[in-house]
């Protein structure tokens, strides 16, 4: 266990290390000089102004050195200075990454709690109403963008009802629209991937074995039947966190929160690049860091998967 | 329609009752352990009914074996969770009969009260240890749940009881594996486990849905001993569902022959393989590879098993049947007693078969 | 039970598999497919979906005789126009008239849609068919760099391709298919492995058929099969990444008739000109039904274990 976390560690880290290099690859070749955004365009034409910037920034040496310097920090979680305050990028991305966590963790919460549900009732009562409903209802859900989502949500309850604020203000109450946005998608796809995990768990030979034994529907259902059912629906959302970060750039723009998706939107805007490298390289980490864990929880579910 | 329930020294000494097809409804100190009554047991998916089980009627004494012989689709397995109450219902359903079990009438019981006779009175082992055993809970856990769940045990006496009970189906190193996955374990280890679930409460029955199917040749009899054994010490009525007549020989007492959901014959068990009286059961005995016969080619019944949802006018065996005549495809031969050539019954058989006399005697 | 009673009877008319056994593979699989084809088209759902498709797909080719205005022509003295007689969609802030915007932008989301599948699924097949045959270091080396690119969230790798390209057309489709391309290929790479160990590719090895014609014959067609059905499902996803890519201003030109674009234009006049992000929103919820629908029904009729 111990060796297999340390080693599925070695291989994130080259897989980050990759990841940035592709990233950096990318997007030191960018036309336009982005100094000319730091200084400003009156001083930009200063060669003096532009020759010292590049100092600063070390945009002078050759793309080797920059992305030996960019890993050399970020190895100590340093990931640069941004373009147009001139501040860390960590200090500006942190608060940012935590906005973007708690809308994260709502959505999931939102995801699993809804969508297990949904599939379950949908799974005990099959072909009845509330399976058709919750069938079409949830492949209807499938079929709406989260940019159109967020739209309608927009236009309802902030514009028509006036119900959340426009500018979200990192409170809960500005926090329901963006996360139910962003949940929608996943909740519905965690539903009928939890009903059909569960009518293929009810038709095993242990469920006859468990009902055999005497044992009680609700023990049967809750022991035996819903533990075996999480399982696919867990290694799901393990793959799902990639479409959750990306669908946060989505949602945050939309709703105006103040996570990393919206940083980098504005920073593209800007031709921001510490900003952008540090997002990308943020969610690329996220993202594998979490994936880790989703296996780990996953060996911890099934006994039958061993980890090597 | 219930009867006195009959407390153990009253279930018979031991001695086998071959009384296959009751004769007296009325209160009876013999009565056996187990009786199904004309049993009926139909599936409904949309508008196709598959009549899975058409008139069953078998008993069992306690301390006895009874083993069903039939193939895949001949409703043992069907008449087997109509007993225990687990059928898949829907689409599953009890049309017709009683089932009487220690002289109650458990059809006309409530769903809570069927629940605790499962287990702790009757018990089941499948046929597929692996697929039957929950994959994500400890094999102790497991174990310990029929404790936990019918005597309130707490988890760890409940798993002291596992222990014990995986050193009784002889699992080496009981303590040490008690913890470990279904996955873990072999497959005889995995039946022998199935077997001790079954057993922990002692019940007065045991159903065994193939139960060494499953499993190699060598490890079948060491796990068809244990299970014969462990139903000697306890005296439990035994329920033997199987396809394979080898296994039967040894361990049943008497036999009963299923197709299409019926009775088609039932005999003690060693004058079945000398004697059968109907087509299908020799056909069944002449299929087995004989070592006295090496170099002949192995008989097989022709045509394949009935469709239940359009079963054959008349007898069902009709269409694959080599003695059928014109009163085969329109009677439906009712299941009766045998005798010999000069009229003496034969005690405990029964034939469907309008023409038992030519294939007992001829 | 069968075993016993029928395993040595002699094959008769009756008995069905004895026609099938002389049957070649490619037999075989002509009435898999043909399998395949009969529950797609008995599930309603999904033929819902394909005429969906082929109606956008219809809309996109025919764009320039379907519209009714040049998509791209301002007129400003016809700006914000609501729907009525003149323009039946009405117009945006530039006055140009937003159906035939509409009409056009199914021809960005066809392109898009299928361009970036079909290079997902070009360097997704050719490296997971590497990757699966031969196995050893090749597999190790495209195996991880298949986990480098799955490492990017797909809308979070396309901004940076398109951040390199800037934006248009080709930079959406490229950066749409490089950040898809890793899920085919383990997809691919994971069927080769399964069905190189079936019995019937072991079968063909000890009848000496070469490599070459195992891989051609056998391993690949069997292989194929579910990619291919996943890649058609995943048409939707990039139609969709898409137009949030030019939502959010990563996208296609600006001025380009397309969905996302015309969405985040009615962005600023929510609640005075709903009818400018309505309607491509309709459009956009429509096609991605339709695909998943489709996906759903190419599924089913694959697995039909469950539904």
């Amino acid at each position: 266990m111990g060796r297999y976390v340390a080693r599925r560690l070695g291989q994130l880290i080259v897989v980050v290390l990759g990841a940035t290099m592709i990233l950096f690859a990318c997007l030191f070749v960018l036309p336009g000089d982005p100094v000319g955004q730091i200084a400003g365009s009156d001083k930009a034409r200063d060669p003096a102004v532009i020759k010292q910037l590049h100092e600063q920034y070390g945009l002078d040496e050759p793309l080797v050195v920059q992305y030996g310097n960019y890993v050399g920090n970020l190895v100590t979680g340093d990931l640069g200075e941004d373009y147009t305050q001139g501040r860390p990028v960590t200090e500006i991305l942190v608060p940012k990454l935590g906005n973007t966590a708690k809308l994260a963790v709502f959505a999931i919460a939102i995801d699993i709690v809804i969508g297990i549900a949904v599939g379950v009732v949908a799974a005990m009562r099959r072909y009845s109403i509330w399976d058709v409903s919750a069938t079409f209802v949830t492949t209807l859900a499938i079929g709406v963008p989260s940019i159109v989502l967020g739209m309608i949500m927009q236009r309802f309850f902030v514009v028509e009802l006036n119900w959340f604020p426009l500018i979200a203000d990192g409170s809960f109450k500005s926090m329901v629209l963006p996360a139910v946005t962003l949940a929608i998608i996943d909740a519905a796809l965690v539903a009928q991937l939890a009903r059909s995990a569960m009518l293929e768990v009810l038709r095993a030979d242990y469920v006859k074995t468990a009902v055999a034994k005497g044992l009680s529907r609700r023990t049967v259902l809750f022991r035996h039947v819903l533990r075996n059912s999480v399982i696919p629906v867990i290694t799901y959302l393990g793959i799902s966190f990639g479409t959750l970060l990306g669908g946060a750039i989505i949602t945050e723009t939309i709703f105006n929160w103040n996570g990393i998706g919206l940083a980098l939107i504005q920073a593209i805007q800007q031709n921001n690049n510490p900003i952008i490298v540090g997002v990308v390289t943020i969610s690329v980490a996220v993202f594998v860091l979490l994936n880790l864990v989703v296996d780990l929880l996953y060996a911890a579910l099934d006994p039958r998967i061993r980890l090597a | 329609m219930s009867r006195p329930p009959l407390s153990k020294q009253d279930e018979g000494d031991g001695m086998t009752s071959l009384d296959l097809v009751p004769t007296n409804a009325g209160v009876d100190a013999t009565a056996p352990l187990l009786e199904v009554r004309d049993l009926h047991v139909e599936f409904k998916v949309r508008d196709a009914v598959t009549k899975a089980v058409n008139g069953v009627n078998y008993s069992v004494n306690a301390g006895e074996t009874l083993a069903v012989l039939g193939e895949s689709g001949s409703g043992k397995s069907v008449t087997a969770q109509a007993i225990m109450g687990i059928l898949d219902s829907p689409p599953g359903r009890i049309a017709k009969g009683e089932i009487f079990f220690q002289g109650q009438d458990i059809l006309s019981l409530s769903e809570k009260e069927r629940r605790k006779l499962r287990g702790s009175k009757m018990a089941m082992i499948f046929q597929d240890a692996l697929s039957s055993l929950n994959p994500v809970l400890s094999v102790g856990f497991q174990l310990g749940e029929m404790f936990r769940s019918h005597l309130g045990m707490s988890r760890k006496d409940a798993k002291a009881k596992a222990i014990e009970l995986m050193d009784r189906v002889k699992i080496p190193a009981a303590a040490a594996r008690v913890n470990d996955y279904p996955h873990q374990f072999s497959g005889g280890m995995r039946q022998r486990i199935m077997i001790a679930m079954a057993l922990a409460l002692e019940p007065d029955l045991i159903i065994a849905d193939e139960p060494t199917t499953a499993l190699d040749v060598t490890v079948q009899a060491q796990v068809m001993d244990l299970l014969a054994e462990l139903q000697r010490e306890y005296n439990m009525g035994l329920i033997l569902i199987t396809h394979d007549l080898g296994v039967v020989a040894d361990v049943a007492d008497k036999i009963a022959v299923m197709y299409a959901g019926r009775i088609v014959e039932h005999a003690p068990v060693h004058e079945l393989y000398k004697r059968p009286a109907h087509p299908y059961t020799r056909g069944l005995l002449d299929s087995i590879p004989r070592l006295d016969h090496k170099g002949h080619e192995l008989y097989a019944i022709k045509g394949l098993p009935p469709n239940l949802q359009q079963i054959p006018p008349g007898c069902a065996f009709n269409p694959r049947c080599s003695r059928a005549q014109d009163i085969c495809l329109t009677e439906v031969p009712a299941l009766a007693p045998v005798t010999e050539r000069d009229g003496t019954e034969l005690v405990g058989r029964g034939s469907a078969c309008h023409f038992w006399k030519e294939t007992l005697h001829g | 039970m069968t075993e016993l009673v029928t395993g040595t009877g002699e094959p008769t008319a009756a008995d069905p598999t004895a026609a099938k056994q002389g049957a070649e593979p490619s037999v075989a699989r002509v009435s898999q497919w043909a399998d395949i084809r009969h529950r797609f088209f008995a599930n309603k759902l999904a033929v819902v979906g394909l005429a969906i498709i082929v109606l956008l797909i219809l809309t996109a080719v025919f764009a320039p005789l379907l519209a009714p205005h040049d998509p791209l022509r301002q007129d400003l003295n016809a700006t914000l126009q609501s729907p009525g007689s003149g323009h039946l969609l009405g117009t945006d802030a530039l006055g140009r008239d937003q159906l035939s915007r509409l009409i056009y932008g199914s021809r960005i989301a066809v392109i898009v849609g299928l361009a970036s599948i079909f290079v997902a699924l070009s360097i997704g097949i050719v490296l997971g068919a590497l990757a699966g045959y031969f196995g050893r270091w090749v597999d190790t080396v495209i195996m991880r760099t298949a986990d480098i690119f799955f490492a990017f969230p797909l809308l979070i790798g396309a901004i940076v391709i398109i951040l390199l390209m800037g934006r248009g057309v080709l930079p959406v489709v490229l950066s749409l298919g490089v950040f898809q391309w890793a899920t085919f290929a383990r997809l691919l790479r994971s069927q080769i492995l399964s069905v190189r160990e079936m019995d019937f590719v072991h079968a063909a090895q000890a009848l000496g058929a070469s490599r070459s014609r195992i891989i051609r014959k056998h391993i690949l067609p069997n292989s194929l099969t579910s990619v291919l059905v996943y890649g058609t499902s995943n048409v939707g996803i990039a139609i969709v990444a898409e137009a949030s890519l030019s939502y959010l201003g990563v996208g296609v030109d600006p001025e380009v008739a397309e969905w996302g674009n015309m969405i985040s234009a009615g962005r600023g006049f929510m609640g005075a000109k709903d009818f400018m992000w309505t309607y491509p929103s309709i459009a956009i919820v429509i096609t991605a039904l339709g695909f998943v629908l489709l996906g759903n029904g190419l599924r089913d009729a694959l697995d039909p274990k469950l539904r």
